[in-house]
């Protein structure tokens, strides 16, 4: 792996994170993280998506006119969406009950196309791939620590298991309804995004 | 050829298109089967959920769920009008959505409130039968809420009269908000309550605010905050089906024979 493909697969997992850095596809990220296994399925769904849609429209890169590539790249990415809801329809059917219409959703994630427009289009497939990949990660890794927070903080579970005992059931913590709630969710992308600019200052705005 | 020339162009869209389709065609042609298992055995989980015999989340097998199915849930299909049975119909294969759908098979609804355009002229009842005795009705229940349409059952105890449970299986409420419809917690509040009067009129319905203990405020359950249309719409959909265009004639043919007897 060269410097280019290190940085492509890396960068996005702190110092370009696309929702801490670039503040995009925040709309899913408040709406499926109130269970950490929601919040892991919708990651590798997004991930997966991803990366196959920078590899496929990498592929067909040079083929493609320019007059039509955002059209393009959307049919490639919604087909993608609809084979993975497809799977998980399938295979994790209780999960994609819960996450309902927000895998469908991911066709609108604004990182997908974002990636494909910006990376996919000007490089070559492998490249394109980690750069899906590592992006994928990078909105993973929030959307993981925002689930545990508020499953954690919002019902005293985690995976479902009740890890911390609830008052009602002659326990001792009393639940935080607000983090079950999308406002729980914005807070704890708030405090990421802040301690992320206080650990790298370079990604501070004027 | 140039490309950007528009012959081309159209060449490439049509290719991608066709590239595309068939991707997605293939998977979910080749998905179907399995798809429509899980669809099947969901729908047998809530069953038996609101029937009492599952835990709510409780893990179990397939083969659990459909061996504690066959055992303990008898399907009868009845005629929604006269309220009597229609055994000349095949239960287990019998699918009511699809005959709603079907204009041989339904009628046009009349004016209501749950949001229903037609209503199928035969329903499925699901009866938990332990020892030869009818212990739990479980009837199909659907309507509009803010967004969706909700699907569920209502479980009725054998007086016709006394909730023993309520579950939605499918619908695209507001996640956090109206999909609260999913939470245990709301939907325990249900149990023990009584879907009518004491003129046998449909009388539950979820309020605004916190109802009161079951014995002092039969009639009511808890509103779910920051959904209120949805609340609404699960009113009026138990109430329709509760009431003479839905299952009363057949709970009224029950009660006769329960007091007959």
């Amino acid at each position: 792996m060269n410097a280019k493909q290190k940085s492509a697969l890396l960068d996005p997992l702190f110092n370009d994170n696309p929702i801490a850095a670039q503040v995009l596809g925040i709309c899913s990220a408040l709406a499926v993280t109130t269970k950490l296994e929601t919040s892991v399925v919708m990651s590798i769904a997004v991930i997966a998506v991803m990366s196959l849609s920078n590899l496929t429209i990498s592929i067909i890169r040079n083929l493609i006119p320019s007059s039509i590539r955002i059209i393009v790249q959307l049919t490639v990415i919604a087909s993608l969406v609809i084979v993975t809801d497809q799977v998980l329809q399938a295979f994790f059917f209780d999960i994609s009950k819960q996450l309902s219409v927000f895998v469908g959703l991911i066709i609108t994630n604004c990182i997908v196309m974002g990636r494909a427009e910006a990376y996919a289009m000007q490089n070559p497939p492998v490249d394109s791939l980690l750069d899906g990949l590592g992006n994928g990660l990078g909105y993973s890794l929030i959307l993981i620590v925002v689930g545990f927070f508020r499953e954690l903080i919002g019902s005293g579970k985690l995976f479902g298991v009740q890890v911390l005992p609830l008052v009602t059931d002659g326990g001792w913590y009393q639940p935080n309804g607000l983090f079950v709630l999308a406002p729980g969710a914005f807070f704890i992308i708030g405090i990421l995004i802040w301690l992320l600019r206080t650990w790298k200052p370079e990604l501070q705005e004027d | 050829m140039r490309q950007d020339s528009n012959a081309y162009i159209i060449g490439f869209a049509t290719a991608v298109c066709l590239v595309c389709s068939i991707v997605v065609s293939t998977s979910a042609v080749a998905l179907r089967e399995r798809q429509d298992r899980n669809k099947v055995l969901d729908r047998q989980t809530q069953v038996l959920v609101v029937a009492g015999l599952l835990e709510e989340g409780q893990n179990v097998s397939p083969e659990d769920v459909e061996s504690l199915f066959d055992e303990h849930i008898q399907i009868r299909v009845i005629n929604l009008e006269t309220g009597g049975y229609e055994d000349s119909i095949e239960s287990s294969t019998y699918d009511q959505r699809k005959a709603t759908k079907d204009p041989s098979a339904s009628r046009a609804a009349p004016a209501n409130n749950a949001g229903l355009t037609r209503l199928p002229d035969n329903a499925l009842v699901y009866q938990r039968v332990e020892d030869d005795a009818v212990q739990s009705l479980i009837l199909p229940i659907e309507g509009k809420g803010l967004w969706s349409t909700l699907y569920g059952f209502i479980a009725l105890a054998p007086d016709t009269t006394t909730i023993q449970g309520i579950t939605f299986y499918e619908h695209g409420e507001t996640p956090g908000l109206g999909g609260e419809v999913d939470n245990p917690t709301w939907k325990a509040l249900w149990v023990g309550r009584q879907a009518y009067d004491s003129d046998w009129a449909p009388a539950i319905e979820v309020i605004k605010g916190a109802a009161g203990p079951v014995a002092e405020d039969p009639y009511r359950v808890d509103g779910l905050s920051g959904s209120t249309l949805t609340a609404r719409g699960v009113t009026n959909l138990v109430q329709f089906w509760l009431g003479e265009n839905g299952f009363d004639p057949y709970l009224e043919r029950l009660r006769a024979e329960g007091s007959g007897s």
